[in-house]
This record gives C-alpha cells, structure tokens and sequence, in this order.
C-alpha cells in the first residue's frame, strides 16, 4: 500500500534534519506562499489586524488597548505555543491563550474553533514571528503533555492501522499516489490549505489525518491534539514560522 | 451537458463492492460541450489561433489553485482593441471560466487569476477584438489531484 | 462584508499603465464539495467583479465556479486625473463588497 517507487537517501527519517513542507511544494506554490498579497492566508491575517484593535466585552476593550501594536508586543509569541499555563494547570495552545485573553480579561465571549475569527487572530499573532525558529518548552511542568504527545504520534490507531510516524518518518520521501510524504511539520500554522480551499487549524490536520487513516479523531481543541502539538512543534523545533503557509 | 461518467465513478461501478459516495460525481465536458460554450458567448464563426499568450505551469501539483495569465496583443486605442477575453476548460464539468471584459481605462489588456482544474487537459482562451475578430490559444496543463473530486472526507 | 484587499501603487504618471491587484476571501462554492453529513454544499459564487475609475470601467469579470477559492485578479488600469479607483464585488444572492484606494496622478 504504501511502498510505491522510490526515496531519496537525502530525506530525513528520524535522525534527519527537519524540512518545513515548503521544501515539498512546487515551485508555483512556493512562490503563491512568498507573495504577500496575492497569499490567501493573508486574507485571514488582514482579517486578524482589523480583529485586534475591535472593541469587545462591556468595557468595550482591545487586544490592543493592552497588547499595544502587535508589530512590536506580539514578535516572538507564536514561538513559544503550545505552553504550560500555571493558571489552568495545564498545556494550552494560542487559539486557547486567545479565547483565555477575551473571556477572563475582555469579559467577551471566546471564539469558536475553526470560526473565521479566531483563525484570523490566530494566523496574524503568528505572523508576527514569522522566520523566527519555533521554540516551545518541553520540559518541567510541559513534560507531562510532551511525553503523551510522543505517545500520540507513534500510536497506531484507526482501521488502516498507522501512527503519524508511520508516513512522517519512515516514509517521508516516499510518494503515496501523486504526492510526496512530508515530515508533516507544523511550523507554517494556521496554513491555507488548497484542498481545503481555506484557512485551517493545526487541530484540523489532526482531524484530516485521523481520518485519513480511519481513525475516529478527537474534538478540535482537545487536550490529546494540544499535547500532539506541543510534541510536532518540538519536532518542528528551528524552523522558522511560515505562517501563514500555502500547503496543497 | 452529455451525461458522461468520469473515470472515477466508472471505476466505482467496475470494482461493485463498496462506494466511496453515493453523492453523484461530477461530470466531465467534451470537446463539444466546450464547442458549444465557445458558441453561446462568442457566436458560430471559429477563431483564429493567435494574437493570445497564455501562460499556466505544465504541471500544477493541485487543480485547486492553478494561476493563468492571459495577454492579448493589441494596441488599445480607442478604434482597435479588445473588447473581451474568455477562459474555457475542456475537460472540467462546466468549461466556462471566466470572461473579462476590458474598459476604456485599461491600456493593458492582460490579466491573471487563479482557476480550478478537475484534471489533465486543455486550457482555451478566446478573445474579441473590436473589429468583431475572433482570436485564441491553448495550453495543456498536467493536474496531479483533481480541483471537482468531492472530498470524500468530512473534513 | 467578506475581508477584501487592494494592491496598487499610490501615484502614478498620467497614461502610465499600472497593475492593480484585488482579492476577496469567498469560498467560490462550485456544487461538488459535500458537509460532513454527506448533504451537497450548493453553488455559491461572485458572480461579478468590477473595477471603476474616472468614470469609467477599467475591468469587469464574469465569474463561473472553475475559478479558485478567495478569487484573485491582476489587471491594468491607465492613470489619467488623480482620483478614487472602485471596486466592486457581486455575490449570486445580490450582496455587495465594495473596496477603493486613491490614485495620485503626476
């Protein structure tokens, strides 16, 4: 099933040097990822900016009335998510960080996965940092969620029976049907996705890869994708941040 | 439109067993249907190749996405121009794309935008000049995953 | 009102020809994708798009299904007075989105 034609020596398993999936696109994708204008996903990140300095709440605040300009507050932030949070106890990702900031400070009611308006927010805070190296902290009180993230990704699960390393390391360079196997790296999210022909959340490829495999896929926001991407964004770890990425 | 099977669904119905879908698959257009979408906008006479680049990648690694630029040589005065420019897709379930009509404040008649390929075929641009000549061009594009497969997913 | 975007430059000589390039975020719904409970999400699409500028039309497209997602156009508009440069998109159900940007001519 999956052992078609051939791999290049030079792609990675598990001891290779990470590659972003824009190193598998072709030369027309890389260069609608490059271009700021026409790149779809800037249109979610346009939406973002207006999103930031929107009243919201009772007190009809901000992001901006605390966060200030996001060019200079928000630089290095996406780089940093998934993090522990010693107020909830728990991992938590930016989409959860965003709907934290609007429900306990803004008073205002949290974004729905998915909605245009979280994916907007959550694809211009990571822009910010886009070119700066992904760099999550896996260790102390994150250890917990990365150790069950690790888990997750080598757990074969669903009626094809495979785990993510199954494609997204043993056969990255391989091809299945007309594509070649990516690492899956998740370092360009929220990405616009052409299959998709939208904007979408790391949580959602989990989903799409879930059942891809036919296995039955945990809620989007869901503490077992939450500790999946703290472990991908530790394997994504000095990549820079594409967001927003163009992926097929 | 003929009521042709694509070669999914033919496929569904060899191999009996399981469907995918029971959605109805879309259709694919042939060279007639594509004759007859010419026609209804740009009348019976045929054009002449010409006049018209087109450009598309030779590969598009997603139908979804696949960019086209389209220039017309023409001096864009006031008497000799073109008036509009159609794209057409031989194989896609409707072949009409898009028609681009140039104004009196485009001195430039080119234009791009991104189309949806449902696989491997022809891509025809017909334009009209002002004198009512007709002109085109054609490229044929290699599409890797199909633009109008319905996702067979639910996500 | 669907998020829509303007790329031109600000000044331009006059009869100098510029590129101006619009986008719009719409899904471009061509009647083959399906929702998760296998109904057939129906076709809806701009229909129209149109470019105007010192009283006049620069561009109009007719849009079909076959174009992608988030439709994107690049075209040509010859600089002639300084003024407002329109845009105009038309959903099939009537629903107007309108953008401009101001053009200095030198």
């Amino acid at each position: 099933m999956l052992g078609c034609a051939s791999s290049s020596a030079a792609d990675s398993t598990a001891s290779g040097a990470p590659r972003s999936g824009y190193s598998y696109l072709s030369e027309e994708t890389r260069r609608l990822q490059d271009d700021d204008f026409a790149n779809p996903g800037m249109l979610w990140v346009q939406k973002g900016e207006e999103l930031w300095t929107q009243s919201s709440g009772p007190a009809a605040q901000s992001c901006q009335s605390c966060h200030g300009r996001a060019r200079d507050t928000m630089r290095t932030v996406a780089t940093r998510y998934p993090l522990y949070s010693p107020e909830l106890g728990r991992v938590i990702n930016l989409e959860q960080q965003i709907n934290r900031c609007r429900v306990s400070r803004l008073k205002s009611s949290a974004l729905a996965y998915e909605s245009e308006d979280l994916l907007a927010l959550t694809a211009f805070i990571s822009h910010q940092a886009k070119g700066l190296p992904v760099d999550v902290r896996v260790d102390g009180p994150a250890a917990a969620s990365f150790a069950r993230g690790r888990a997750f990704f080598y757990q074969r699960r669903g009626q094809l029976n495979l785990a993510c390393a199954n494609c997204h390391e043993r056969y990255v360079g391989f091809r299945l049907h007309g594509e070649t196997i990516s690492q899956g790296q998740i370092n360009g999210f929220p990405i616009y996705r052409e299959l998709w022909q939208t904007m979408g959340s790391t949580h959602r490829m989990f989903v799409w890869c879930n059942e891809a495999v036919r296995a039955e896929p945990y809620p989007l926001g869901s503490q077992e994708y939450i500790d999946l991407e703290l472990f991908e964004r530790w394997r994504a770890r000095a990549l820079p941040i594409e967001t927003p990425a163009v992926r097929r | 439109m003929r009521d042709r099977l694509s070669r999914r669904s033919a496929m569904l119905t060899i191999g009996g067993g399981v469907l995918l879908s029971m959605v109805a698959l879309p259709g694919v257009a042939g060279d007639e249907d594509t004759a007859a979408a010419i026609r209804q906008l740009y009348g019976d006479r045929a054009p002449t190749a010409g006049r018209i680049s087109l450009q598309l990648p030779t590969l598009a690694e997603s139908g979804n996405s696949v960019s086209l630029t389209l220039a017309v040589d023409s001096p864009m005065t006031a008497t000799d121009r073109v008036l509009r420019a159609s794209v057409f897709a031989n194989r896609n379930p409707r072949p009409l794309i898009a028609t681009v009509l140039f104004g009196p404040k485009c001195g430039t008649p080119a234009f791009s935008t991104n189309i949806r390929l449902s696989g491997t075929q022809d891509v025809i641009a017909v334009a009209q000049m002002s004198d009512h000549s007709l002109w085109s061009a054609q490229v044929r594009v290699l599409v890797t995953v199909g633009a109008c497969d319905a996702l067979q997913l639910r996500y | 009102m669907p998020n829509s975007r303007i790329k031109m430059p600000e000044s331009a000589a006059a009869g100098e020809s510029i590129e101006i390039r619009a986008m719009i975020m719409h899904p471009m719904e061509n009647g083959f994708n399906f929702d998760s409970q296998g109904t057939t999400i129906p076709v809806h699409i701009i229909t129209d798009f149109v470019c105007t500028y010192d009283g006049t039309e620069v561009v109009r497209v007719q849009l079909q299904p076959g174009l992608s997602a988030n439709p994107y156009f690049s075209f040509y508009l010859t600089a002639s007075r300084s003024g407002s440069v329109d845009f105009r998109w038309t959903d099939q159900d009537g629903t107007v989105t309108t953008n401009s940007a101001l053009l200095q001519v030198t």
